[in-house]
């Protein structure tokens, strides 16, 4: 089995070329012929059309126990991107250790970042004795090691099976000197067989802020003039929170962002490694009790929290990631009404701007069929800004999302001519989509990086706009909120739409006239 | 090259120094782990496949992903099913880059991920029931699968489900293989235990309840790759050097591996063994079980890869052996060159190295063939015979650290300044910002294969364009 060899040292070939070459063409076929006992060809391809059918799709939508490429992760990572978003804040995870490996790669994958957080490594003795002593072990190695100023301990389900208390371990902790009696260890159960990422979000701010603000009633609790502002679970929010905090500033408004991981997930490169970076100061955190308001950028991550918040006093708002114009009109509107003061003419400007833009580019997007999947807030605000740009959300599908989501999306879209062909699908997953997809064709799917794979059996090209995104750098860095975060999602969509037209018009002497370079 | 690394350099009181952070009771057990190596020292002085510490930020995984992640996942014409709550398989689910070829959802499903997706209700009655329908579904969506694993999460263990009668029952009925695998994450130290688990299992309910395929022809150059999980396609790098001295590789373990190669493997001559650590366990077996050797190999680099040619080769005739000889000497001049170009770029560059399996070892000859030391390299999961095959391979004055803390490893890294650090994605970020070059050593930092002839070239570039490129030298602004 003699070849030449394909490899060289003036020009080294990777992957991406080596097993094109005829040698390992050959080895692939040899391997197959020979050793893999696979399908016939014609086997293969009979399936493979099956799974493109309206028969293959009622026996897919007829799945109950088995779910394939599903929209969620599971409470605790999203528990630990809230804690990460405070000042000097380190995640605890009381449980298993693989899983924290796991959120750790996770969001560094999506953020190109440093992740610290710490696991209580708990192992077979700890699952029959329960894991105090992991608790209280691994809370004064935390503390001397990495320096933190908060320790915020969540749960792998591991814990929440066997029943581990957090509370009571907490404070047998700080009996034995783990950490001083007044370091800040707030909690949060993060049960992972309940809801989602999502839901982990909700319930590790609302322990932070139980921690801060006190489980009594009665709390005194004056209110002044600050406005807090929740994010949620959101791979966009290095540049998200910014603009938030940019438009703030432009109002005169003085407000606390609850988790900002702005600054944590996206540390300069100068020679230092930041083990923590910006968040929301614990000080802050505090005071945040007093705020005369609460916004929810995401409804579906803050149930709980909102309902903790509306009980100590104060007034709440909740957003369904807002995107586009009309949905940053209500939120300007709102930041303006709980402020008092006036929508800053900088972003009246901003938002002509907007509109010029959508209005040079609505051509190219009129009537283009979409499949839009995600978390429920982000499929509420993305099909909200998609009919805004004359585009027809169709599939809108999320794993998170309830019988209460669909019903909302369902309004959303009946309240536009655009919305007339979309339909809302909670609680199912990627696998069902690639159905959807393949009975009912759109022209786009806006998703994340695991689209890749519907892309590549769809044909129908991704746009990569939701956690996560793995396989593409630095989209995270730039806000799609705001009339500017708008613009930025515009051209994002914009750009897919102009590279498909291009890669589907540039066969020379076939279709030379649809080529255009003016478009 | 000189004998030893670290020369004047204060390694050990470093390490003193480092150790001084940690609560006494803590640093006593950090400690074991920890050595500089001695000259004739008999190993490598360290304690192994120890529990982690709680609260250090080991870099470890847990035995589902040892299971799934490692062993299992990869093959590719069965569904694995991650059994339990959703994350196990949402965080693991295309994160290594197993290559195969195959069309995925009709007849693979490498980059899927399927799960039982356990809610409350599952905790508290029970997953069986939702275990055996979710195998008819697949079974039903997806006909030509081969065979279906259950890989457990952590709550499958503690509630007391019996899926093993449920795999027996499923089995029964599909006509496959359905396979159980206790690789809950709470299970041992690691993903160690998982690979164990995975490898028991495959002994258990491949071995013991399937065949080698009807009409499978052996021949005496029949071999196998065990332990190699085809990252970047590390695999094929590898099978075609195999093929190229005349031996059929029959199976591939289990990168782009499939169920018949599994169960046509004890058919082979030798088990040709990369990955000792994970997949030890299974060439025991079957030496012992089916009488056929084992040895390992490596791949890593030219002069590895030549004694290993050698070395696989002396087992057989002597058609092979000459062989041998002629594929060394065919890819010798692509192999000169490639020293020629980069050797001057890289000669003299200190690397750290933080890894899995059998990376901290058998990259090391790799690095030493581009003139470049390594100072300092380590295991996440390794048992005490890896750090005795280690030995060999560094020299007197490396630094060893097992189960290395985020915490420790940043420490020695800073202090002692190496121009390359080799480890993880969860590492990676911390030392570029540190403005150290940096490789990831799991995912071959998307690049890859790095194993074989064709790999070392890829290797050598890759080393070069890490360290060498200017980002490194605009970190301090000028003002």
């Amino acid at each position: 089995m003699s070849h030449p060899v394909s490899q060289s040292a003036d020009k080294v070939i990777d992957h991406f070329t080596l097993f094109r070459q005829p040698e390992y063409q050959d080895l692939f076929e040899r391997k197959k012929k020979e050793f893999e006992y696979g399908h016939s060809d014609e086997e293969v391809a009979r399936v493979s059309e099956w799974t493109k059918s309206e028969e293959y799709k009622a026996k897919n939508f007829a799945r109950e126990a088995i779910v394939i490429n599903p929209t969620k992760a599971c409470q605790p990572i999203g528990a630990m991107f809230a804690a990460q978003g405070f000042e000097g804040t380190l995640p605890f995870v009381h449980g298993s250790q693989g899983c924290v490996a796991y959120y750790r790669t996770h969001l560094t994958r999506h953020f190109k970042e440093p992740n610290s957080a710490v696991s209580s490594s708990m192992t077979e003795d700890a699952a029959v004795f329960g894991g105090l002593n992991n608790m209280i072990d691994g809370l004064a190695n935390a503390y001397s090691l990495y320096k933190p100023k908060m320790i915020a301990v969540l749960t792998t389900c591991m814990a929440e099976v066997i029943g581990d208390d957090l509370q009571g371990f907490i404070q047998n902790a700080k009996n034995k000197e783990s950490v001083p009696a007044d370091f800040p260890v707030p909690f949060a159960h993060t049960p992972a067989f309940v809801g989602s990422h999502i839901v982990g979000y909700d319930n590790m701010i609302k322990g932070i802020l139980t921690h801060f603000w006190g489980t009594s009633e009665n709390f005194d609790t004056p209110k002044n003039e600050t406005i807090n502002l929740i994010p949620g679970f959101d791979g966009y929010a290095v540049g998200n929170n910014r603009e938030l905090k940019r438009i703030a500033g432009l109002f005169g408004i003085d407000m606390t962002i609850l988790s900002d991981v702005s600054d944590n997930f996206d540390t300069p490169a100068d020679g230092e490694y930041r083990m923590y970076d910006g968040g929301t100061t614990l000080e802050a955190t505090k005071a945040a009790v007093h705020a005369k308001a609460t916004i929810s950028m995401q409804e579906y991550n803050t149930p709980q929290t909102l309902q903790f918040i509306k009980e100590k006093g104060q007034d709440v708002a909740k957003f369904n990631y807002p995107l586009g114009v009309a949905a940053t009109d209500e939120l300007l509107l709102k930041l303006s009404e709980l402020s008092g003061k006036a929508v800053p003419a900088e972003l009246k400007l901003e938002r002509g701007r907007l509109v010029d833009a959508i209005a040079d580019s609505h051509t190219h997007l009129h009537g283009k069929r979409f499949a839009v999947y995600g978390d429920p807030d982000f499929c509420l605000g993305m099909s909200k800004f998609l009919m805004e740009l004359g585009a027809e959300p169709v599939h809108i599908l999320s794993t998170s999302g309830s019988k209460k989501w669909e019903k909302q999306v369902q309004k959303t879209l009946d309240a536009s001519p655009f919305g007339k062909s979309g339909k809302a699908y909670g609680g199912k997953d990627l696998w069902h989509l690639r159905s959807l997809i393949f009975t009912d064709k759109v022209d786009y799917i806006i998703g994340n990086s695991y689209g890749k794979y519907l892309e590549r059996d769809t044909k129908v090209p991704l746009i990569r706009l939701t956690y996560p995104i793995f396989d593409r750098h630095h989209h995270h860095r730039y806000p799609t909120w705001g009339y500017q975060g708008a613009l930025n999602v515009l051209v994002r969509i914009l750009d897919r739409i102009f590279e498909d037209m291009d890669a589907t018009t540039n066969e020379v002497g076939k279709t030379d006239y649809s080529f255009d370079l003016v478009r | 090259m000189s004998l030893s690394v670290n020369e004047g350099v204060d390694v050990k009181g470093l390490v003193d120094q480092v150790l001084e952070a940690y609560p006494e009771k803590s640093r006593k057990r950090r400690a074991k782990h920890i050595n500089v190596l001695e000259a004739e020292a008999k190993d490598c002085g360290v304690k192994s496949n120890i529990k982690s510490i709680p609260g250090v930020m080991t870099i470890r995984g847990c035995a589902y992903a040892g299971s799934k992640g490692v062993v299992w996942g990869p093959i590719k014409d069965m569904i694995h099913i991650s059994h339990g709550p959703v994350g196990c398989g949402y965080y693991s689910w295309s994160g290594r880059r197993n290559y195969y070829v195959g069309d995925t959802g009709v007849d693979s499903w490498g980059t899927m991920h399927f799960t039982t997706d356990f809610q409350e209700k599952d905790i508290v009655f029970g997953g069986d029931k939702k275990l055996h329908q979710a195998i008819a579904e697949i079974n039903d969506l997806f006909p030509l699968v081969n065979g279906i694993s259950i890989q457990s999460e952590c709550p499958i263990g503690l509630i007391g489900d019996d899926i093993e009668a449920v795999a027996r029952a499923k089995a029964e009925e599909l006509g496959k293989p359905v396979v159980p695998v206790r690789c809950e994450g709470f299970r041992g130290v690691s993903q160690s235990l998982g690979h164990h688990i995975a490898n028991d299992v495959i002994r258990d309910w491949i071995f013991e309840k399937t065949e080698p395929k009807e009409g499978f022809v052996s021949t005496p150059y029949d071999v196998t790759i065990i332990g190699d999980y085809n990252i970047g396609g590390d695999a094929w790098a590898s099978r075609i050097l195999l093929e190229e001295i005349g031996l059929r590789v029959i199976a591939q373990w289990s990168g782009d591996g499939t169920l018949a190669e599994l169960e046509n493997t004890p058919k082979a001559k030798v088990n040709l063994i990369h990955c000792y650590r994970s997949m030890n366990y299974i060439a025991r077996h079957m030496e012992e079980k089916f009488g056929i050797p084992w040895m390992e190999y490596n791949f890593f680099g030219p002069s590895q890869i030549a004694e290993s040619l050698r070395k696989i080769a002396a087992l057989f005739d002597d058609t092979i052996k000459e062989n041998a000889e002629k594929v060394i000497a065919k890819y010798q001049p692509m192999v000169d060159a490639v020293i020629a170009k980069y050797k001057p770029r890289l000669e003299g560059k200190k690397v750290m190295i933080y890894v899995g399996g059998l990376r901290p070892r058998h990259v090391v000859d790799a690095y030493h063939d581009l003139g470049m030391e390594i100072v300092g390299t380590g295991y996440e999961f390794a048992h005490n015979d890896d750090y005795q095959r280690t030995q060999h391979y560094v020299k007197e004055g490396t630094l060893i650290y097992d189960d290395v803390t985020a915490f420790e490893l940043e420490k020695f890294v800073e202090a002692m300044r190496p121009d390359l650090v080799a480890s993880g994605i969860k590492e990676k970020y911390v030392f570029q910002k540190m403005g150290l070059p940096f490789r990831q050593m799991h995912s071959w930092d998307y690049s890859g294969p790095y194993h074989g002839y064709d790999g070392f070239a890829i290797f050598a570039r890759d080393m070069d364009l890490a360290i060498n490129n200017p980002v490194w030298g605009i970190m301090k602004a000028p003002f």
